[in-house]
């Protein structure tokens, strides 16, 4: 399990590279084709970027009271829930961060979420069906799962990812519109570089339409080795990978939806709540890699 | 030739200013494990403090229902007092163990006592004792871990040599004597 630690923290560093390489090549295309002395438009695109950080940072600081509102969530005590409260309680001694705010939701279908922008911060939300469905051992790999997403800060990781796909997309709409409306009267300019500034040209036009394609697969990407990377930290954390493999084959086979649960936060619980899986799309777009995948990468620690 | 000389000077400058930050901070790193591992053993002893507060009324609350058992009631208080007053690592370590015997043989014979089984404050004692023997299993699981970490990178070139000129020594890992107490518990129904 460290050798899975180690290799998950590599490839989701590795992918964070790359898409910050893409975000500079694209800044580049753009701002090479649409060329110099376009003033306008780099401030335009310094207001985007700005804009794109501001969200970035309500969604950071705000972003756990906004989801455990819209999903309902209520906060427990030690009395009301003893199993839930001293698995969180024992696990974070174990993973050594402070131990997290327990909430609940009335649901009987089983999952859980953690969020929060750092571990002093950090809340673990799970259903009451969770709590119903799953034995000790089991619901102690949950708690461990989400554990480990708090003491990487992962909401922090994912909003940074966030915003540089965020970023990419606004350039890519900008540079469209710049070649709809403003290419023309460039070229009546005349200051156009020939052969190359041609390539440039067609470049930029290509990069405009499928780079926010290509941002969107990779942070898709990086989210899933944070799943893995977060399962490995959890088998960890409890000593019993077997204990979290048990749990998610529990959690696949359970086809009731989280009626708390939409699109917009579907990507935090530890399994996809929607249940409307299904499509070719399903692999490359989701946000967890697939159960059985999961599960064969527990029972191999 | 001076320019010369001027460039050398300012490389040998350079390579002398990165060995020393690099010592400073390899230094730090070896300073924060270790303070690492020795907050994970205080915690382990604020859970063990944990459960000394809960013994004296779970004792009271069995006494009022199982007058008869005192001896099992004195053993558990003597193997209170023992493990409290433990003065070295090993001597605690054994204390605990025993400790930890005498609930069980405590908790075994409230099976033949059905009102003290129903009692609300003894169910509670219960949950809340059985919920910190897992406090304490996993704090020193969390020792363990912080301890590997330190002992680890004072062993690895070039802390190692740091290591030897501050004298890093390795910490003990926390060891469970009993075999028995390293599998789960199994309880028989026969």
């Amino acid at each position: 399990m460290y050798e899975a630690i180690r290799r998950n923290k590599w490839r989701s560093f590795l992918l964070v590279f790359f898409l910050t390489l893409f975000l500079l090549v694209v800044g580049y295309v753009f701002g090479h084709a649409i060329g110099k002395g376009e003033a306008g438009g780099i401030g335009g695109l310094g207001i985007a970027g700005i804009l794109a950080i501001v969200m970035a940072l309500v969604s950071y600081y705000g972003s756990d009271r906004i989801v455990l509102a819209i999903s309902s969530a209520r906060e427990v005590t030690r009395e009301e829930q003893p199993r839930l409260y001293y698995a969180v309680e024992s696990l974070s001694l174990a993973a050594g961060i402070p131990p997290p705010r327990a909430f609940i939701i009335e649901d009987s279908a089983p999952n859980a979420f953690a969020t929060g922008r750092d571990p002093e911060h950090g809340v673990i939300c799970v259903t009451t069906g969770l709590l119903d469905k799953l034995d000790k051992l089991e619901l102690e790999g949950v708690i461990a799962h989400e554990l480990a997403h708090i003491r990487n800060r992962d909401v922090m990781f994912m909003s940074m990812v966030v915003v540089m796909v965020g970023v990419i997309a606004l350039l890519s709409d900008l540079a469209m519109r710049y070649f709809f409306w403003g290419g023309g009267r460039r070229r009546g300019r005349g200051d156009s570089g020939g052969q190359a500034g041609a390539i440039i040209l067609v470049a930029a036009l290509l990069l405009a339409v499928l780079a926010p394609v290509i941002a969107g697969l990779i942070r898709m990407a990086i989210s899933r080795k944070r799943e893995l990377l977060a399962d490995a930290e959890a088998a960890k954390i409890t000593r019993y990978p077997k204990g979290l493999a048990d749990a998610l084959r529990k959690l696949e086979y359970d086809t009731e939806p989280l009626e708390a649960a939409n699109k917009a936060t579907a990507h935090m619980y530890i399994v996809n709540p929607l249940k409307d899986l299904g499509g070719f799309v399903n692999g490359l777009y989701s946000t967890h890699p697939p159960i059985a995948e999961r599960v064969n990468a527990l029972m191999a620690m | 030739m001076g320019d010369a000389l001027a460039i050398v000077l300012g490389l040998i400058c350079c390579l002398g200013l990165a060995i020393v930050g690099g010592i400073i901070l390899m230094y730090n790193g070896l300073i924060t494990l270790r303070g690492r591992a020795e907050n994970a053993w205080s915690q382990i002893d604020v859970q063990l403090r944990r459960r000394y507060d809960l013994i004296p009324n779970l004792v009271e609350t069995v006494k009022g229902y199982a007058k008869h058992e005192s001896q099992t009631l004195e053993a558990v208080i003597a193997a209170r007092n023992t493990a409290m007053n433990a003065s070295t690592v090993g001597e605690q370590a054994v204390a605990e163990n025993a400790l930890t015997q005498t609930l069980r043989s405590l908790f075994a014979l409230s099976e033949a006592y059905p009102d003290l089984k129903a009692n609300q404050n003894f169910l509670a004692l219960q949950e809340e004792l059985s919920g910190t023997e897992s406090m304490i299993a996993r704090s020193r699981q969390f020792y363990n871990d912080c301890t590997m970490d330190y002992n680890n990178k004072i062993q690895m070139f070039p802390h190692s040599i740091l290591a030897n000129m501050f004298h890093f020594t390795e910490r003990e890992f926390f060891k469970i004597d009993e075999p028995e107490a390293r599998g789960p518990v199994h309880v028989s129904f026969s």
